[in-house]
C-alpha cells in the first residue's frame, strides 16, 4: 500500500489530539512545554504533506517559521521556567495561581 | 459705528461675566459699581448709535461670524441697528444703567450681592441679543436667554419656597410658549428659506395667506408667553417674587415688552393679515381691562403694579394689532420709563417698611419719604395719561388710532380701562402716601432711601415728565422703517371733545380715588366688612379664580398622570428592562467567574474548549455554504426565508 496524504494528514491530526490532550492533562510545566512541541509538529506534518502534495513550497516555508517561532518560545519559556523553579521550587500548574481574577 | 454696536452689544457681557467672577466670594462694593460703568458704557454707545440714526444715517449692518451653515440652512450671528432696534436699545440700556445703579443701594445688606450684579448683567446682554439680532434664530436666543435670566432672579432668594415655585412657573409657562414660537419660526424657515428679516420678509409677499396666517399665530403665541397675555398670564403677578429692582427692569420696562417688539418687528407680516391683527388688537383690550380689574381690590403693591403693567401690554398689543407699530413702539418706551420709575419707586417702600406690601398697612408716609412720594405721583400721572405727562402722548393716540380705525369696542374698552388704570394707580399712592400712619401700630420707622438711589431715579422722573416732546422726533424717526401714519381724527371737535372727555374722566377716576382712599377712617382691612364678601370682590381677588383653576385642572391631573406614568411605566417597563439587561450581564458574568480560577490548567482546557466549538462552527458554515442550494430550499418551504 502507498503512503498518501491521507496517511500524513491522519498522523497529524493523532498527534494533534495527543498534543491536546497533553495541554489539557499534564500538570507539570515542562510535559506542557512538550505537549505544545508536539501541536506545532503535527501541524508541520499536515503543512510538508499538503506542500508536497500540491507541489508550492508555500507549505514548507510555513512549516520552517514555526520551527523557528517554536524554538525561541521555548528559549523563552524555558528561561522563565528556571526562574519560577529558582522562586518556589517547583513547576507544578497548580501552584501558579498569582494571576487569579 | 460697527465699533458703537459691539461695544452696545458686548459691554453688558463682560459685566456680567466680571460680576460672575465674585460670586462665591462676600459681597464686593466694586462689582455694583463695575458693572454699572460697563451698562452705562453700552448706553453712550447706544445713544452714538442713536444719534448717528437719526442724523439721517443708513440702518448699521453686521454679520460677526457664522453660526449654522448646512446644506441650504445659512445663519449668521447678524446684528441690526435701525430704527426700530436703536429704540428698543435705548430704552434697554438707559432702564438698565439705571436699575444697576439703584441696585447698589437697594441689594445694599443682601448676601447675594455679587450674584445679583452677574444676573443682572447677563439679562442686559441677552435682551440686547433679542432686540439686535437681524434673524429670528438670533432673536430666540436672546428670547431664551432673557427667560433664563428671569428665573434667576426671579428666584434670586432661592431659599424662599414661593420664590422658587414662581421662579418655575415663569419659566415653565414661558417653555409653553416658545413652543408656538418655534413652530412659528420653523414654518417661517420652511416657507421661505431663510430666517433673515428682511430675506423673510420679503418672500413673505409670494406665500398664500393661510400659511401667513398660520406663521403669524404661532409667532404671536411666543409674544403672548413673553409678555404675559391671556391666558398665559398668571406668571407675571407671581414673578413679583424677586427683588423689586428686578421687577422694574423685567417685569415692567423691557424682557416682558419684548412680545410687542416681535410683533413690531414683524410688522410686515402683520400688515398682511388683518385678520390676525385685529384678533391681536382684540386680545389687547381684553388683557387691558381684565388685567386693570384685578389691580383694583388687590392688596400687593407690587402686584398691583404688575396687574398695570399687563394692562399696559394690552394697550400695546392692542395699537400694534391695529396696525399702529410706532405707537405700540412709542407706548413701550414711555411705559418704560415711568413703570420703572413706579417700580423703584415701590422697592423704596418696601424697604422702608421692611418687606411689608400691603398698602393698607401703610399710609401718611408721604411725610417720611417725601422724593419717593414725588416721584410715585408723577408716575402714576403719566401711567394715567394726564396732560403733559408721557402716558398722555402715547396713551392718547393709542386710542385715538383705535377711534381712527372705526374699531369703537376696543376703543370703548380702552377709554373705560384707561379710567380704571387711574383709579388703581391713586389708589395705591393715596394708600401709601396719604391719611393715617397705619404703620405706626406694626412698630416700623419708615426712613427715606439713599440720595445716590433717588438721583439714579431721576433720569427716569425727568424722561417720565416729558417723554411726551418726544413723540414728533420719534415718528419722524420711524416712519422710515414702519409703515406709520399719524392718526388724525377729520374734525377738530370731535378730537378735542375726546382729548378733554378723556382727561375729565380720568380726573375724577384719580380724585375718586384719593376721596375714597386718602382719609383717616382707612382702616386694614380684616375680611369682614360688606364689600369684601360680595362676590365681585372675591372674583377679583382671586384673579378670576384662573389660578385656581389652572391648579386644580391642569397641574394636578398633570402630577397624577406622571405618578402613573412613574409607577407603572417608567418604573415597571422602562426601568424594569435596563435593569433586567443588566441583571442578566451580571449573572452571566456571577456564574462563569469560576472559569477565571487562576488555574493554567484550567485556564487551558477553557481554551480548547473554545477552540473545539469555534472549528466546529467554521465546519458547520463550511457544510452550510456547500450545501447552501439545498437547505435554501427547505428553509423557504418552512416559510423561515
Amino acid at each position: 500500500m502507498e503512503i498518501g496524504l491521507n496517511h500524513y494528514l491522519v498522523l497529524s491530526t493523532i498527534l494533534f489530539a495527543i498534543g491536546l490532550v497533553g495541554v489539557m492533562k499534564r500538570k507539570n510545566l515542562l510535559l506542557l512545554f512538550f505537549a505544545t512541541e508536539i501541536l506545532l509538529n503535527s501541524v508541520n506534518i499536515a503543512f510538508a504533506a499538503i506542500s508536497h502534495y500540491y507541489g508550492d513550497l508555500t507549505g514548507q516555508m510555513f512549516a520552517f517559521f514555526v520551527i523557528a517561532i517554536a524554538a525561541s518560545e521555548v528559549a523563552v519559556g524555558l528561561g522563565l521556567l528556571i526562574v519560577w523553579h529558582k522562586r518556589h521550587g517547583t513547576i507544578d500548574l497548580d501552584t501558579m495561581t498569582s494571576m487569579k481574577g | 459705528m460697527e465699533k458703537y454696536l459691539y461695544i452696545a452689544l458686548f459691554a453688558p457681557l463682560v459685566s456680567s461675566l466680571f460680576a460672575a467672577l465674585f460670586t462665591a466670594t462676600p459681597k464686593k462694593l466694586f462689582t455694583g459699581i463695575i458693572a454699572s460703568l460697563l451698562i452705562f458704557t453700552s448706553f453712550v454707545a447706544s445713544s452714538i448709535l442713536l444719534a448717528y440714526i437719526l442724523k439721517g444715517g443708513e440702518p448699521i449692518h453686521v454679520e460677526m461670524m457664522t453660526w449654522m451653515a448646512t446644506g441650504d440652512l445659512y445663519i449668521p450671528f447678524g446684528f441690526v441697528v435701525d430704527q426700530v432696534s436703536v429704540t428698543m436699545m435705548m430704552v434697554v440700556t438707559l432702564v438698565s444703567t439705571i436699575v444697576h445703579i439703584y441696585s447698589i443701594g437697594y441689594m445694599d445688606h443682601d448676601k447675594g450681592f455679587n450674584r445679583f450684579f452677574a444676573w443682572l448683567s447677563a439679562f442686559v446682554f441677552s435682551m440686547m441679543i433679542l432686540v439686535m439680532s437681524d434673524n429670528y434664530a438670533g432673536l430666540f436666543i436672546g428670547w431664551e436667554g432673557v427667560g433664563l435670566c428671569s428665573w434667576g432672579l426671579i428666584g434670586f432668594w432661592f431659599h424662599k419656597e414661593s420664590a422658587t415655585w414662581a421662579a418655575n412657573e415663569a419659566f415653565i409657562m414661558n417653555r409653553i410658549a416658545d413652543l408656538g414660537m418655534l413652530i412659528g419660526i420653523f414654518l417661517v424657515y420652511w416657507n421661505t428659506g431663510t430666517l433673515q428679516y428682511d430675506g423673510a420678509f420679503a418672500a413673505f409677499a409670494h406665500l398664500d395667506t393661510a400659511t401667513l396666517t398660520w406663521i403669524g399665530i404661532f409667532l404671536f403665541i411666543g409674544a403672548m408667553g413673553k409678555s404675559a397675555q391671556f391666558p398665559l398670564h398668571t406668571w407675571l403677578a407671581d414673578a413679583m417674587e424677586g427683588p423689586t429692582p428686578v421687577s422694574a427692569l423685567i417685569h415692567a420696562a423691557t424682557m416682558v415688552t419684548a412680545g410687542v417688539y416681535l410683533v413690531i418687528r414683524s410688522n410686515e407680516l402683520y400688515s398682511m393679515i388683518p385678520n390676525v391683527g385685529l384678533f391681536i388688537a382684540s386680545l389687547g383690550a381684553f388683557v387691558a381691562l381684565f388685567a386693570a380689574s384685578m389691580a383694583l381690590v388687590n392688596r400687593d403693591m407690587k402686584r398691583i403694579i404688575a396687574y398695570s403693567t399687563l394692562s399696559q401690554l394690552g394697550y400695546m398689543f392692542a395699537a400694534a394689532g391695529l396696525g399702529a407699530y410706532w405707537v405700540a413702539l412709542f407706548h413701550l418706551m414711555a411705559h418704560a420709563f415711568f413703570k420703572a420709575l413706579l417700580f423703584l419707586g415701590a422697592g423704596n417702600v418696601m424697604h422702608a417698611m421692611h418687606d411689608e406690601l400691603d398698602p393698607f398697612k401703610m399710609g401718611g408716609l408721604k411725610k417720611a419719604m417725601k422724593w419717593t412720594w414725588i416721584m410715585m405721583t408723577i408716575a402714576s400721572l403719566a401711567l394715567a395719561g394726564i396732560f403733559p405727562f408721557a402716558g398722555f402722548f402715547s396713551k392718547d393716540t393709542i386710542l385715538e388710532a383705535a377711534f381712527a380705525e372705526h374699531h369703537m369696542v376696543i376703543y370703548g374698552v380702552l377709554l373705560f380701562t384707561a379710567g380704571l388704570t387711574a383709579f388703581y394707580s391713586f389708589r395705591l399712592v393715596a394708600l401709601i402716601f396719604h391719611g393715617e400712619e397705619r404703620y405706626k401700630i406694626f412698630g416700623i420707622h419708615p426712613h427715606e432711601a439713599y440720595r445716590f438711589m433717588l438721583i439714579a431715579m431721576s433720569p427716569l422722573l425727568i424722561l417720565a415728565m416729558i417723554a411726551g416732546v418726544l413723540q414728533e422726533p420719534f415718528f419722524n424717526m420711524i416712519e422710515e422703517i414702519l409703515s406709520a401714519h399719524e392718526y388724525h381724527i377729520h374734525s377738530h371737535v370731535t378730537l378735542w371733545i375726546m382729548l378733554v372727555g378723556t382727561q375729565v374722566f380720568v380726573a375724577l377716576a384719580i380724585l375718586y380715588a384719593y376721596k375714597k382712599y386718602a382719609n383717616s377712617k382707612i382702616t386694614v382691612p380684616d375680611g369682614t366688612s360688606a364689600i369684601e364678601n360680595s362676590f365681585m370682590y372675591k372674583l377679583l381677588y382671586n384673579q378670576y379664580y384662573i389660578p385656581y383653576f389652572y391648579e386644580e385642572y391642569l397641574v394636578k391631573p398633570y402630577r397624577e398622570i406622571s405618578d402613573i406614568f412613574w409607577n407603572k411605566v417608567d418604573m415597571k417597563i422602562v426601568d424594569a428592562s435596563v435593569d433586567g439587561i443588566a441583571g442578566i450581564i451580571y449573572g452571566t458574568g456571577e456564574r462563569t467567574r469560576d472559569m477565571q480560577s487562576g488555574n493554567l490548567s484550567t485556564m487551558l482546557k477553557w481554551m480548547v474548549v473554545g477552540l473545539v466549538g469555534l472549528l466546529s462552527l467554521a465546519v458547520v458554515f463550511g457544510l452550510a455554504v456547500r450545501y447552501s442550494d439545498k437547505i435554501v430550499p427547505v428553509l423557504s418551504g418552512l416559510g423561515v426565508m
